[in-house]
């Protein structure tokens, strides 16, 4: 009871919450989606996402020696940007595929901007869409589930207009498909999404109106006649839901007001559908969340909240 | 005659157009994918430069102020079909990869900018060496940015390979690969010259 009457400036009572703890937090959330695709593509998998950590992780500390600055590498947000990055790669890409991206991630997608909460581009979609220029051949090489076979994403299959029959809404909820290894299962996303909405760590805004702005145009769109598409399959393929509850949502790359974050979920939405059903690559989810990830800073500008008693 | 190499040296080091003055990044951009491309563009610009600084430097006591700028590209123009026409008839190949940036080097900033800023106020023998040291200046740059985008991007560097089993990493060859070469070389040059002082 005592230490309730010392007497101190206001704020006095204090959210057990800092930027370290919450990043740990989503750091856990992301574990179920890790381990479903070192179970679906194998230990290959697990391997590359421990180098994209450590790569990610000494890049930050080497460049923070360099510049003489404080060492944040464990507050856990390169740590994410390093699991995030992995995630995003096909499981059977060479080993030094995920250390040049996790370098390029934190050097050029952050460190050079002035570190956490300085950087305009969220940094592991950077390192992704890198290695995508660069290195196309490996990052669209998808193999098999349970198998070392290469084969395409069903979004790629669709783009080619091949369609396959025998790929069920299951299997795409469970993640018995070819694509990156974090992507692949719905499930085990969700569940991490539910645990950061229970903690409060995001809210509905960002992802629940991407996924359903994108769900509305593809069905809208998605095929020959109007409001005829196959929605359910274009929100659970490709990287989606990941980008949608995990990527699209990072704080530093996102709207700080609901109205600008609502603003945020439609563009990305659009975006993605418009590069899907009519764009050159199968997939665009990192180039929608880029994009917007651009726009945040005239979002922010136009949805500042009314200071209370000011016209 | 000291003054003069110092003249010469300030556009290679001191005043060097792409990664101090920051002119003429159009060119820079579009031309630097491999290393022999951009010394046929930093020998054009350079002969350019050269020729247009003499001139305008020349008559500079003829050229009514209101109308300096149309009689500088006048000047100019002059020098950039001279050097177009030789590069068609000595090395079309170079031409052909150059394309529309050889007849656009009648609007690169650092010739204009040349004669506008130091050309029309300075003696004949003064701009002659500003000239050469700005064109020196910019051929170098473009050498040194075309070199590590012609490695990073193709593996090769004017036509061989150095290193055998390197992956070339594709962005380098594209426009936002020279972006990126330019920024991390503008801040390295920036951290050697705050190192000095």
């Amino acid at each position: 009871m005592k230490d309730k009457f010392i007497v101190s400036a206001s704020p006095h009572l204090h959210k057990d919450e800092s930027v370290s703890k919450i990043m740990w937090m989503v750091v856990i959330s992301l574990i179920p989606a890790g381990l479903a695709g070192v179970f679906i593509f194998g230990l290959n998998a697990f391997w590359l996402i421990v180098l994209g950590i450590v790569s990610a992780l000494f890049t930050e500390a080497v460049l923070q020696i360099l510049t003489k600055r404080k060492i944040t590498a464990l507050d856990g947000s390169v740590f994410i940007t390093g699991l995030l990055l992995a995630y995003n790669l096909p499981a059977h890409v060479p080993f030094w595929l995920p250390i040049v991206g996790s370098v390029f991630s934190v050097a050029i997608g952050k460190q050079v901007f002035g570190g956490l909460g300085q950087n305009i581009f969220n940094p592991a979609l950077v390192g992704r869409v890198f290695l995508m220029a660069s290195w196309p051949k490996y990052m669209t090489a998808f193999t098999k589930p349970f198998d070392a076979v290469t084969s395409a994403t069903p979004l790629a299959l669709l783009k080619e207009g091949k369609l396959i029959e025998n790929i069920s809404y299951l299997d795409l909820f469970l993640g018995k498909r070819g694509g990156c290894i974090g992507e692949v299962c719905i499930l085990a996303l969700l569940i991490g999404a539910a645990f950061l909405f229970i903690r409060g760590y995001i809210s509905w805004h960002i992802p629940i109106t991407y996924v359903f702005t994108a769900g509305l145009l593809t069905y809208m769109f998605g095929a020959k006649g109007l409001l005829q598409g196959d929605w359910l399959f274009h929100i659970l393929s490709g990287g989606l839901i990941l980008g949608a509850f995990f990527m699209a949502t990072d704080y530093v790359t996102s709207p700080l007001t609901r109205k600008g974050q609502i603003i945020f979920g439609i563009g990305c939405g659009i975006i993605t559908a418009v590069i899907r059903l009519w764009g050159g690559y199968p997939e665009g989810a990192s180039y929608a969340i880029l994009m917007m990830n651009a726009a945040t800073p005239i979002i922010d500008r136009y949805t500042k909240s009314r200071v209370y008693g000011i016209k | 005659m000291k003054k003069l190499f110092h003249e010469f040296l300030k556009g290679v080091i001191k005043e060097n157009p792409t990664f101090v003055l920051i002119l003429g990044l159009c060119p820079t951009l579009a031309v630097s994918v491999s290393v022999m491309n951009g010394i046929g563009m930093g020998i054009a610009a350079t002969f350019v430069l050269l020729g247009s600084n003499i001139i305008i430097s020349l008559l500079k006591n003829f050229i009514p102020d209101r109308i300096r700028i149309p009689c500088f590209i006048v000047v100019i123009a002059t020098f950039v079909t001279i050097a177009e026409l030789t590069m068609k008839a000595y090395s079309p190949a170079l031409n052909r990869a150059l394309g529309i940036y050889v007849p656009l080097i009648v609007v690169n900033c650092i010739v204009l900018g040349r004669a506008e800023a130091y050309a029309q106020k300075a003696k004949v023998i003064n701009s002659l060496f500003d000239g050469l040291g700005m064109g020196v200046g910019f051929t170098l740059a473009l050498i040194l940015i075309s070199a590590i985008r012609e490695f990073l991007g193709t593996g090769k560097l004017m036509g061989y390979t150095p290193i055998r089993g390197f992956e070339p990493a594709f962005v380098f060859a594209l426009p936002s690969g020279a972006l990126l070469v330019i920024g991390l070389l503008l801040g390295f040059f920036n951290i050697l010259k705050n190192r000095k002082i």
